[in-house]
């Protein structure tokens, strides 16, 4: 694993010995993240491993058990509330539905932000509103409730609202489930030229395997609450572990098997016969 | 044994809840200043919340009084005293039947508003879009809807009761013929400012407070799920009864 490539300086987050537990089950256990500044990091793994709450761990959302994650510089876990909201003005989440506020149009969801963090005059807002529409293509549509947008959209206008306040590290949750062929390639090309035109770092959370690689610098696969591959996408693509080439080439079977645990299946149904 | 039990946890879970809901009365009490400062957003709910009742609440007012006018006729030409009328129905009203009623509907129609509205934005996750934008949604949607609902409560009852004297009136004098004069004056000499007048304010400010706190507490704490929500709404309407009924019994004992 490539983790030491980065010295401290180059990272933005840094997660040492992430243990959390949801309930009984074990979520992370003992995992170690860094995330590059200035780069797309793809985080992957199967449903279910915990991806998203690994964002909101980041976000300060939810507490972890145990585990330093250090965002520029700042252990989230232990940070008072007014230095959390004070982090979050430089980060930028978007929500897997975008999580719009549904009574308001496309423009005052942009300006949200901008009215709450700021007392600029109405005419420089509307500049500004209209400039990051503009970036994700929706300039035009900035008077549309958002029960009139396709989820395309909707995700798009999530996407500049989160980008309102220029923020320095941008988290993508799910960016790209449930969208179609086309507004899948808008959203990929969007996340690559925010990156660099915006000098933002970008951490995408997904297990569509295409659309990451196709985009991301470096990812990390994880799976039962560890880190089970790093690497750029061509490193991923050479890995020899079977694990990581059933999940890069979606193979139904292999070391993650088909079958949910269950006994044999014709003693199964002999049995079941038998009993009637 | 399993009845003890059983009882033992619903009375833990209703101590759990008071105690709950008292830590967030006192985060919003805290969120006061801030909010002043955004009267906007205050005016908005104002509207939102007791504007919208405005309708259910009169037409409440005008039945409850015309009934009051009606009872009391029947009641009091038994014993040839119908030129009390006004004073009875004067007195239900303000001491009684104004705040708790107004209560009741305010419940139904502003508390369950409140809470599927706040309850469905936790559930889509715009109050955590809210807060990844650094913005708390206590202090953004929480507090000026509790404050709305607390200044819009005793202006309600005022209309309401407003409205049901003029029901009593209309039953009593227009249609049983009672004294126009005797009515009217009744009502003067025998509502006191201070005493029922009072009361009754005291009352609704104090109702204001417990059904709006429920209304956005159980909206705020919803399981973010279509029944988590829907739950969460008939909790407030139960909830809000009952905490008025009660709070009217130590109310009244405490006042007269």
């Amino acid at each position: 694993m490539a983790h030491d490539i980065h010295s401290a300086s180059e990272n933005v987050i840094e997660i040492t010995g992430l243990r959390y537990r949801q309930g009984e089950k074990r979520i992370f256990d003992g995992l170690n993240i860094n995330i590059p500044r200035g780069k797309i990091t793809a985080i992957m793994g199967p449903s279910g491993t915990g991806k998203t709450t690994l964002l909101r761990i980041m976000t300060g959302q939810v507490l972890p058990d145990r585990g330093r994650v250090l965002v520029n510089g700042k252990n989230v876990p232990r940070l008072p509330a007014d230095e959390l909201y004070a982090l979050r003005r430089e980060m930028g989440f978007l929500f897997q539905n975008g999580a719009l506020f549904t009574d308001y149009s496309v423009y005052e969801n942009v300006a949200f932000p901008l009215r709450e963090h700021t007392r600029l005059p109405e005419s420089l807002i509307r500049r500004i509103v209209l400039m990051k529409l503009q970036a994700v293509g929706l300039r035009g549509a900035w008077s549309l409730m958002p029960t009139e947008l396709s989820g395309g959209m909707a995700r798009r206008v999530a996407l500049a609202r989160s980008i309102a306040m220029d923020p320095k590290i941008i988290f993508y949750d799910e960016p790209f489930t449930g969208l179609d062929p086309i507004s899948m390639g808008v959203i990929v090309r969007l996340i690559r030229r925010l990156n660099d035109n915006l000098g933002l770092t970008s951490i995408i959370v997904s297990h569509d395997v295409a659309e990451v690689t196709s985009v991301s610098d470096h990812s990390y696969l994880i799976s039962e609450g560890k880190v089970v591959a790093y690497g750029t996408p061509e490193e991923l693509e050479q890995n020899k572990s079977a694990w990581v080439h059933q999940f890069m080439k979606g193979l139904a079977d292999g070391p993650v098997p088909f079958h949910y645990p269950a006994p044999d299946l014709a003693a199964e149904l002999l049995g079941e016969g038998a009993a009637r | 044994m399993k009845l003890l039990r059983e009882a033992y946890y619903i009375v833990l879970d209703f101590l759990q809840m008071l105690g709950a809901s008292g830590l967030f009365l006192l985060r919003l009490i805290r969120f006061i200043p801030h909010a002043l400062k955004r009267p906007g957003l205050i005016f908005q709910q104002v509207f939102n919340v007791g504007a919208m009742s405005l309708v259910l609440i009169m037409v409440s007012g005008l039945f409850v009084g015309m009934v009051l006018g009606l009872q009391g006729y029947n009641t009091l030409s038994k014993f040839a005293a119908t030129s009390a009328l006004g004073t009875v129905v004067a007195l239900s009203l303000l001491r009684e039947l104004g705040p708790v009623v107004t209560a009741l509907l305010f419940a139904g129609r502003a508390g369950t508003a409140l809470t599927s509205e706040i309850g469905l934005m936790r559930a889509t996750e715009q109050l955590a879009g809210m807060e990844m934008m650094a913005v708390d949604p206590i202090r953004r949607v929480v507090m000026p809807r509790f404050l709305a609902g607390v200044i819009s409560m005793p202006l309600l009852v005022g209309i309401f009761n407003a409205v049901g004297v003029l029901g009593g009136y209309l039953v009593g004098v227009k249609l049983m013929h009672v004294d126009i004069a005797s009515f009217w004056s009744q009502i003067h000499t025998n509502v006191d400012l201070h005493e029922d007048f009072r009361s009754g304010v005291i009352k609704s400010i104090v109702f204001g407070i417990a059904c709006t706190l429920i209304a956005v507490f159980e909206g705020f704490y919803a399981q973010p799920t279509a029944e988590g929500v829907s739950r969460a709404t008939t909790r407030t309407v139960v909830n809000s009864a009952l905490a008025v009924l009660a709070l009217d019994y130590l109310l009244t004992a405490f006042m007269f």
